[in-house]
């Protein structure tokens, strides 16, 4: 009987379509359920307040009224603030320079030895990264205590004078690039050792059988292949060094007289402990532009691996 | 011909040699210069053990800060016997563990949502999520300090000084990059197991807990230490939205309370700090694969 | 009673047209292969059939019941997938009974249809292993296993044994047709091989650019193929092809190649060819073992020619030797003691009682 049901063309057009599709549509209604709880998190705690601190920076002090550009006109004419777009400036491109270069060649390093030893060395080097910033510097900063610097006993053993490590404006700028640095290198380490584990060996022996030198190697073969990593590795660094607040804030507060400020620890200043939110949040959004620049880079290099797989 | 190329040869061997000397000097200078960073990785946690193990009168005696003389464990004793420490560490490890939970909780269905079952704008916030993920707290902590005295206003509900406020604040760090992790994780299980999941008459849900989760059960190992130590080490919110003694937790505790005024304790601050250190450092030693796995994946997936 | 019927079944992604109107029916216990170069809509079909991909219009049937709008796990089908799909998590057992586990099927019917399907793959004492400590055999082994075990109305095979090495290959094909020779289930199997097809199908059905081609027994579509297309996917090395002309000579056909090459069409192709003397575009397709060397004894039809060899590719218990013919790299196969040479002129005879007259401009075999 089926049988010749399902022979007629007929009687099989018969049937309404609905099933399926509703299942395929309920599917999505469940997805969507499902994200939901990111979505609204996302919605109220991120994207909510990022719209409202711009609203926020266009207000006066009191909150009272709208002043448009008067904060921005105001910070313009600040000696201060163009010091902190200075030393941000300063301090996330030297910092992620090092951080880029130390771990480069100390994924080399770690590369370069017999494959057993690799984890153990691995896992020693990640340290910095893995305690909390706020914890290991302080630790820095009473390694570079005024009077009882660990690192300037050391110095003096070889006879090197005392550093005045967060004394002095030029030293205090060195030492919170020193942490961050010291904090964020090992964190390019394992970028570049996982992206130089994946360069084929054979493109290694081609070039050696070319004649190429390891000098060479490296520039020929090894950068080209991790391109890609070291520039999202390095912009990543950049959003999140910009945006740093634990170490300046912890290592020098700013000081000696703001010159290691940088937007978030000014921000924090300004904004909180000097009550004046509106203000702290024009400082803030100086961040944006820098962040914006770097994430569509990053999103760009996203894409297109995605679209070479 | 065959002579000329036997005479030729000769020379060469040497060159075996040498080449293999080459690497054995390339891997000394590698261990070298390995040691060498150690040191300078290694150097402030170090430190802080020594001077955890110094007393206060060693610490100001001004010698050899390198080396203790008289080791004590005075600082450990003093620390955690202070209700006031305890306090923060109990703020901090309840703080983390609920935001772990809460995280990968709406992380792991979210991402499976995302990369599995696409619905209309699923790429789009896919790709929001990322951004989130890029966003940085010291742009949002302003606005949300402001937020939070509307709620009171509004609401009754006072958010500021509170631990559990954390609770709240500290997924919009971790839930965008857990969710971005669990993305790649998922988006990697090929697609025929959830159609066969699909044919084998599993729902949705079933697909998600019975075949998803045990597959990349790595990746979510990976999400949940990351997410325990972005939430243990979070500084700036703390800072910002709590004031009072009892509500700090550890990491804004020891900076706040023990760095008073002129007196610098350094054998308790570096106590407490070390302690503070210490569970996402143990987590670490641990499970040290699966964090360096979930790193890598951060950038290298999706 | 497992029929699966397709009614002008369309599948349509964003615009683009991937299955443009099936028309198929399957009868019960038959084994069926899909076949076709990739793209061709083969796996969009067979997905549809299992309910994986909505169709965009027309109608499925399976054992006489529309399923159009049956969600996958009630329409009673079993699939293999390519990669196997084996859950990672799960060991041999949790893997075959998975499936029935979710349909609430009783412990000891669940234990007795598992140890069942082991004993006919042969693999119960893989049972307790995860998929990651099997071989790919033992893998593929399993993914039939876990079909099996569920007693569908419809196998579905997508490309089962393309992951496998060779040998491999040839091995687990014997096994699935012995299977199904002891299951006896309805089976729609899709390879891309058309030896894969050739030997396991019971029909194969040749697809390409979303339409069926042709629809037949293995040697129908060897002997009688119907369109250029299924003459030259179907048989290695492919079908030659070269161009020619079809002249009218005292009552006799004469197919020409070229000014010096031409044969006499068999005399009872006559009929069947005279509408189309003269007509351009006109192609003869012949297989290289109608190609061979030459023999002491002449039967009809068959016609020497002298040919300078381009290629010669010994294979063992044949020759392959490659010329050229009107800018076209033609294959023969000959004797390997036929004394064949690269470079120099050889005696061949063609053998034109298997020939083809296919219409190059619509592509169909006259």
């Amino acid at each position: 009987m089926a049988d010749v049901a399902a022979r007629n063309p007929a009687a099989l057009s018969a049937q309404p379509r609905s099933g399926l599709h509703k299942l395929m549509q309920r599917k999505s209604t469940i997805a969507f359920l499902m994200a939901l709880p990111l979505i609204l998190l996302i919605a109220i705690l991120v994207a909510y307040p990022a719209g409202y601190a711009v609203y926020l920076a266009t207000l006066n002090k009191g909150m009272t009224r709208f002043v448009g550009f008067g904060n921005f006109e105001f910070l313009f004419g600040r000696d201060t603030f163009w010091l902190v777009v200075y030393q941000s400036c300063l301090f996330a491109i030297t910092a992620v320079i090092f951080k880029a270069i130390i771990g480069f060649v100390v994924a080399h390093f770690v590369h370069n030895i017999p494959s057993k030893g690799q984890r153990k060395w691995r896992g020693m080097l990640l340290v910095p990264w893995v305690i909390p910033p706020a914890m290991s510097t302080l630790a820095w900063l009473w390694l570079f205590d005024p009077s009882y610097s660990a690192l300037n006993w050391l110095l003096a053993i070889f006879g090197i004078e005392g550093i005045p490590w967060t004394g002095e404006a030029g030293w205090a700028r060195f030492s919170v690039i020193l942490v961050n640095v010291w904090i964020g290198s090992p964190f390019f380490m394992i970028m570049y050792l996982a992206a130089l584990k994946s360069v084929p060996d054979q493109l290694y022996e081609a070039a050696s059988i070319d004649g190429a030198t390891w000098w060479q190697r490296i520039w020929y073969v090894t950068l080209p292949m991790m391109r890609n990593i070291i520039a999202i590795t390095a912009l990543f660094s950049l959003i999140v060094t910009f945006a740093n607040f634990d170490i300046v804030r912890v290592l020098t507060a700013g000081g000696p007289l703001n010159s290691t400020h940088i937007f978030g620890t000014w921000a924090f200043r300004v904004g909180i402990e000097g009550g004046d939110i509106p203000l702290g949040a024009a400082v803030s959004l100086f961040m944006v532009p820098i962040l914006a620049v770097a994430a569509t880079f990053i999103l760009r290099d996203i894409t297109k691996r995605g679209s070479e797989v | 011909m065959a002579d000329a190329s036997i005479a030729n040869g000769a020379p060469s061997r040497p060159r075996y040699g040498s080449m293999s000397r080459d690497r054995a000097w390339a891997l000394r200078w590698s261990y070298f210069f390995l040691v060498l960073f150690a040191i300078f990785f290694l150097m402030p946690p170090v430190y802080m053990l020594i001077t955890s193990l110094k007393t206060s009168a060693e610490i100001s005696a001004a010698t050899n800060p390198w080396w203790i003389s008289n080791p004590t464990l005075q600082n450990y004793i003093d620390l955690l016997s202070q209700n006031q420490f305890l306090v923060f560490f109990r703020n901090s490890a309840i703080v983390s563990i609920c935001v772990v939970i809460l995280t990968m909780m709406i992380s792991v269905i979210a991402a499976f949502a995302l990369a599995r079952m696409k619905f209309w704008g699923s790429a789009t916030l896919a790709t929001g999520v990322f951004l989130t993920y890029l966003i940085p707290e010291t742009l949002l902590f302003i606005p949300l300090f402001k937020m939070f005295a509307w709620v009171n206003e509004t609401f009754g509900v006072q958010l500021m000084n509170h631990w559990w406020t954390m609770i709240i604040l500290y997924p919009t760090l971790t839930v965008p990059f857990a969710t971005w992790i669990m993305i790649g994780y998922f988006a990697s299980i090929p697609k025929e197991l959830d159609e066969a999941a699909l044919i084998d008459g599993a729902t949705w849900m079933q697909t998600l807990t019975k075949i998803f989760i045990p597959v990349a059960l790595p990746g979510i190992i990976a999400a949940t230490i990351f997410t325990f130590t972005v939430a243990w080490a979070q500084f700036l919110y703390p800072l910002a939205f709590t004031t009072s003694t009892s509500e700090l937790v550890l990491p804004v505790g020891i900076i706040t309370t023990l760095i008073k005024g002129d007196v610098f304790n350094w054998g308790q601050i570096m106590t407490g700090a070390l302690l503070g250190a210490a569970p996402p450092l143990i987590i670490y030693a641990f499970l040290m694969d699966y964090y360096i796995a979930g790193l890598t994946a951060g950038a290298t997936k999706g | 009673m497992a029929q699966v019927t397709l009614r002008k079944v369309v599948k349509k992604y964003d615009e683009v047209l991937a299955v443009r109107g099936i028309d198929l029916d399957i009868a019960d216990k038959e084994f069926i292969v899909l076949v076709g170069p990739s793209g061709c809509g083969k796996s969009t079909t067979l997905r549809m059939i299992a309910g994986l991909e909505e169709i965009s219009g027309g109608d499925i049937a399976i054992g006489g019941d529309v399923v159009n709008d049956v969600p996958p796990k009630d329409r009673d089908i079993a699939m293999v997938f390519q990669n196997y799909a084996l859950y990672p998590h799960m060991n041999v057992y949790e893997n075959m009974s998975f499936g029935l586990k979710l349909k609430k099927t009783p412990k000891d019917v669940i234990d007795q249809r598992v140890k069942q399907a082991a004993q006919i793959l042969d693999i119960t004492e893989l049972l307790d292993r995860k998929p990651k400590q099997l071989s790919g055999g033992q893998r593929q082994r399993v993914a039939m296993g876990r079909a099996i075990v569920r007693d569908p109305k419809v196998f579905l095979f997508d490309e089962p044994l393309s992951n496998l090495d060779a040998k491999l290959r040839v091995q687990m094909r014997t096994e699935i047709k012995k299977v199904h020779q002891k299951v006896r289930t309805t089976t729609v199997y899709v390879t891309h091989d058309q030896v894969e097809a050739m030997t396991l199908a019971d029909r194969v059905v040749v697809m390409n650019g979303g339409l069926i081609e042709q629809v037949g027994s293995p040697n129908d579509l060897y002997h009688s193929p119907a369109t250029k297309f299924v003459a030259g996917f179907i048989g290695s090395p492919a079908m030659n092809f070269i161009t020619c002309q079809l002249e009218q000579t005292a009552g006799a056909l004469r197919v020409r190649l070229n000014d010096t090459l031409s044969f006499p069409v068999p005399a009872d192709r006559t009929a069947r060819y005279t509408a189309h003397v003269g007509k351009p575009s006109l192609m003869l397709g012949l297989r290289p073992e109608h190609i061979t060397e030459t023999k002491p004894h002449t039967e009809s039809n068959q016609h020497d020619f002298d040919m300078v060899i381009d290629v010669v590719e010994p294979m063992g218990m044949e020759t392959l030797v490659y010329f050229t013919v009107n800018g076209r790299e033609v294959c023969g196969r000959v004797n390997p003691n036929a004394g064949a040479e690269a470079a120099r002129s050889m005696k061949l005879r063609a053998d034109l009682s298997n020939m083809h007259l296919i219409d190059d401009s619509t592509g169909k075999v006259l």
